[in-house]
């Protein structure tokens, strides 16, 4: 019982959380474009605690599903991954993969946890960027996941092949955003589109291969989960990998 | 076989590629340093200092510990909560 309770709470603690690639570091954006980024993040977020409630109580193993997934998405986002042909290091983000297993507004509640966590404690990200770095990651990257998931499912594809591409695609629309919001807020001079091109761009080397292993991470969990548990499925809708 | 596909799929893409060998070790940094910082730096908007500095020394090894230790415990319990043994496993 005991060991159960500290499990619980250190799974509050950590688990609604997701990573770090895509940071914008303390202070780089002005304050201005921090509190309007802040401002499109948070009804995400309240949507999200509102789905939370609901589907907890329509689902007895809801709860848990979306501890294991904070956590997961918080154990992907601490784990730089060496990219060779570029010598450079970067991460996938896992919101795909949550998107499709807990809904979009609740990977922006997890993806904000594990932000601030990482914003607090790990170096990475930022207070002032936190809204920011939650519109990109736990946003556009949910929003995007399980969107391409939908879609691709209601279009006929495969699982297998929704999954994949749900995973690849929200890791590209997280860099997008976060060249997005570099480009809105850093531009001066420069045309706002050249800026955005420039930086993502340079984003292009290291996570083209990036968003390819997370398409094989998000198609690689949902096969885990449709051979082990596939009941865990019932709750994604139309269109779901079951 | 068949499973092992993806997993060599990904592994030549992620090994793929030329290494950067250019006279120096690759120092391996991650893209919100050679991307974010740099174009941020460039538009005099340097990062700050974080409010809580654990980016020094070996602290920052601590800390990431810590942060796996907790993940990866939590991620096992609800891990084994969900997905639990089959009987032929046990």
């Amino acid at each position: 019982m005991i060991f159960k309770g500290l499990a619980a709470a250190v799974s509050l603690c950590a688990l609604p959380v997701p990573a770090f690639a895509m940071h914008i570091s303390e202070g780089i954006l002005p304050i201005s474009w921090a509190f309007l980024w802040y401002a499109v993040a948070l009804p995400f977020v309240a949507w999200g605690l509102r789905d939370l409630r609901r589907r907890s109580e329509e689902t007895p193993w809801f709860k848990p599903l979306v501890s294991l997934v904070g956590a997961a998405v918080f154990l992907i986002s601490c784990m730089p991954i060496p990219v060779p042909s570029t010598g450079t290091c970067s991460h996938p983000s896992g919101t795909g993969i949550a998107a499709i297993l807990i809904g979009p507004g609740l990977t922006a509640v997890v993806t904000s946890i594990a932000l601030t966590l990482q914003a607090l404690f790990l170096a990475h990200g930022g207070i002032t960027t936190l809204g920011a770095n939650i519109v990109s990651m736990g946003v556009a990257g949910a929003w995007v996941g399980w969107g391409v998931f939908t879609a691709a499912r209601r279009l006929g594809l495969p699982w297998f092949a929704a999954a994949f591409l749900a995973g690849m695609l929200s890791d590209w629309a997280t860099y997008t955003t976060t060249s997005l919001e570099l480009a809105a807020a850093l531009h001066g001079d420069v045309s706002f589109t050249t800026m955005f091109s420039l930086i993502l761009l340079a984003f292009v080397p290291t996570q083209l291969p990036l968003g390819i292993l997370e398409g094989f991470l998000c198609a690689g969990a949902l096969k885990f989960i449709r051979s082990r548990r596939p009941e865990l499925l019932r709750t994604i809708p139309a269109g779901g990998a079951v | 076989m068949k499973q092992w596909i993806p997993i060599l799929i990904l592994a030549g893409i992620l090994l793929s590629g030329p290494m950067p060998t250019s006279g120096r070790a690759a120092s391996w940094p991650g893209v919100d340093e050679t991307v974010i910082e740099k174009f941020a730096e460039k538009a005099g908007r340097p990062a700050w200092k974080p409010f809580i500095d654990t980016d020094q020394g070996d602290l920052i090894l601590f800390v990431f510990l810590l942060a796996g230790a907790v993940g990866g415990f939590a991620a096992g319990y609800w891990f084994r909560v969900l997905f639990p043994p089959r009987r032929k496993d046990v």
